[in-house]
């Protein structure tokens, strides 16, 4: 009989371990990622109540946020990173938790460095003290960001308690058009639902157009699940899904892997899965989307024009004022053309290797423009190594980018990477909220990587369509 | 060993904003330490900086412990230090139009009363705020009211997160310890616990 459950569902019923009376589930967590900026309470929390790590080996840890990206020796210039990074060394040594640090090679963005690793697989529930969390929903798992009290649980019990939400299919059907990516898609629906659309909702991405996906193209769409108000996304397991996980390091091994990716296969949504919200998207409609407001979802096509007030609804009117009035930017005029002064590269969103390939073909021969402030930021220590296999890193600094290390760097500015006073950031990261980049006056367009790029060469935002040479 | 939260009375304090997300409530910047003591003083410090009329600004409202907001209220970050930061400002209710979820989580993980109203409502407490700062709001998760002075309005509030509150069982460590044994069965039929072999 067929299984009428979507993935979610499944997922979800394999691990609640019991319902309390007030109908929440305590639901059984196959990999706690944790990092150094919302576990340090939690460990204290363990130490006060004389707690153990519950299950050590399903517990791992990296350092990403307050991570230097130019000058990494130790102790950081920064004392108060510099003692949470201390703080995270103490306590992993001390509960036995697995520490991917600066000195291991794999260190990185903990959403990067997941998956890379083939910690992260089909089937899980997987949770992180970080909002996106959400990226590893791309393997077909269960996956949630969760605050410092939720961290505290899960490491003392491997559990915690949670409502199941309901389950919202986006269909994205056909062909992106060149110049389009993962990230406009995940803009456009975004854009599209708002950014509370989400709110209730697991989503599930579905259709031709996340079919043709790479896996490092679903991890862009599923991370920014979270910018929706979804507190997940995800897409079901193929066989594009069983090839990124074979031979990783973390994955299963010999004749084991194959036992698992028949189960991860399984999991997927079948024909008669039912969902309690459906919408549907042509990919057609889709162009090179860029965020011009202090929200994920103000943003336009970059061949439209920003929203005019008049034009709005009335509900929406002090939001919109209040963005236009941040951004100083004008009702009605187009977004192409606004001038940047500085270009990032990088974030759980857009650092991963194929990221950094795509803006190094834009980057290539090219100068970034006078006065503009360009810098690359790999996801982890790997893509690093990988981009400079590639021969990445040289052409990006033969066209006046600066090539840093590993970490989340100006996606959140927990580190020396900030904007300053009223500057202009293209970003392929994930939020333009007020003073988000560092600045409590900073402003942030969020855009492909490949439109990060071509930002940086002209000086202002371009559509990538047009941009001379880039090879769309 | 949570108390039981019933009601939350106090002075309160009015932001009608719509997406105020976790990076306004506490910049990035303050989340570099590994306590949350001290994270009070800088609740919404940068909107504080770039606007003298903030409600946080204002002396008026010192000491106020019900704040009432907008629609999407706690978006973006899972950081607990955005609801820790209102908690120690004074804090111990919010009543919004809609909560983005992990802030709402987190706001039940310790022990903050957060509840729903209409725009309409939620405008009718602003007001009485705004004339009388003096004025007492009461809270109540018991019949699931707001009330300041004259005006009575409705809120809601899922069970789940009601009941813990009310019962006293917010703190959910102790809870989930208890069934440690039932974890440890339930955790040998994940396939991929057990070498896939379930």
């Amino acid at each position: 009989m067929s299984d009428r459950r979507n993935l979610f569902n499944k997922v979800w019923d394999l691990h609640a371990v019991r319902t309390l009376p007030n109908q929440q589930t305590q639901l059984f967590i196959g990999l706690h990622l944790i990092h150094e900026v919302t576990s340090p309470q939690a460990f204290e929390i363990l130490r006060e109540r004389g707690l153990k790590v519950a299950y050590p080996d399903q517990t791992v840890a990296t350092v990403d946020h307050i991570v230097p990206t130019a000058d990494q020796s130790r102790p950081f210039q920064d004392g108060l990173a510099e003692q949470m990074m201390s703080a995270i060394e103490q306590n992993c040594d001390e509960f036995g938790v697995r520490l991917l640090d600066l000195k291991d090679g794999r260190q990185g963005i903990v959403h990067v460095v997941g998956p890379e690793q083939g910690l992260t697989q089909p089937g899980m529930t997987i949770v992180c003290g970080d909002s996106h969390t959400s990226t590893h929903g791309a393997f077909g798992s269960i996956a949630i960001g969760i605050g410092t009290s939720n961290v505290a649980q899960v490491l003392a019990t491997q559990t915690m308690f949670l409502n199941r939400p309901k389950v919202r299919r986006i269909t994205v059907n056909g062909e992106l058009a060149p110049g389009v990516y993962a990230k406009d898609v995940i803009l456009h629906i975004i854009q599209q639902l708002g950014v509370q659309g989400g709110v209730g909702y697991a989503y599930e991405y579905a259709g031709s157009t996340f079919d043709a996906m790479t896996m490092e193209e679903r991890m862009t769409v599923c991370n920014m699940s979270i910018e929706g108000g979804a507190r997940c996304g995800y897409i079901n397991p193929d066989e594009k899904t069983v090839e990124y996980l074979r031979g990783k390091p973390f994955s299963p091994k010999g004749g084991e892997f194959e036992k698992a990716a028949d189960w991860w296969l399984s999991l997927a949504s079948g024909d008669e899965a039912e969902f309690d919200d459906e919408v549907t998207f042509n990919a057609s409609d889709i162009e090179p989307t860029v965020t011009w407001g202090i929200t994920p979802a103000q943003s336009v096509g970059v061949s439209q024009p920003l929203p005019k007030l008049a034009d709005s609804p009335a509900g929406e009117r002090v939001l919109l004022g209040e963005a236009l009035d941040f951004m100083g930017l004008a009702e009605g005029e187009p977004i192409r053309g606004t001038k940047i002064d500085v270009a990032f590269i990088g974030s759980c969103t857009n650092g991963r290797i194929s990221d950094l390939r795509e803006a190094a073909r834009v980057a290539e021969g090219h100068k970034v423009a006078d006065g503009v402030k360009a810098i690359v930021v790999p996801g982890s220590q790997l893509v690093r190594q990988q981009a400079m296999e590639e021969g990445l890193d040289k052409i990006f600094e033969a066209a006046g980018f600066e090539w840093r290390g590993a970490g989340c760097s100006m996606c959140l500015a927990m580190n020396p990477d900030k904007l300053q006073g009223r500057e202009v950031c293209a970003s392929s990261s994930n939020r333009n909220f007020k003073g988000r980049q560092g600045s409590p006056t900073g402003r942030t367009l969020l855009m492909s990587p490949a439109m990060v790029a071509a930002a940086a060469i002209e000086g202002q935002v371009v559509d990538i369509r047009e941009f001379a040479g880039a090879a769309v | 060993m949570s108390t039981e939260i019933k009601t939350v009375t106090g002075t309160g304090i009015a932001l009608m904003l719509d997406d105020i997300d976790t990076d306004r409530i506490i910049p990035a910047r303050y989340l570099r330490c590994v306590t949350f003591d001290g994270l009070g003083e800088h609740a919404f410090e940068d909107d504080r900086q770039q606007d003298p009329n903030h409600p946080f600004n204002n002396p008026k409202y010192a000491g106020a412990s019900v704040l009432v907001a907008g629609r999407n209220f706690g978006c973006g970050s899972s950081r607990e230090h955005a609801p820790q930061s209102l908690m120690r400002w004074g804090i111990n209710a919010v009543v919004a139009e809609s909560f983005a979820e992990i802030f709402f989580g987190n706001c039940s993980s310790l022990g903050i009363a957060a509840v729903v109203a209409s725009r309409e409502d939620l405008n009718k407490l602003a007001a009485a705020i705004e004339a009388d700062p003096t004025l007492q709001l009461t809270v109540n998760l018991e019949d699931l009211t707001v009330t300041a002075g004259d005006v009575t309005v409705s809120v809601t509030m899922p069970d789940s997160a009601r009941d813990a509150l009310v019962t006293g069982e917010w703190d959910y460590l102790g809870q989930l310890l208890s069934a440690q044994d039932q974890v440890t069965k339930h955790a040998a039929g994940v396939p991929y616990l057990n070498g896939f072999t379930a």
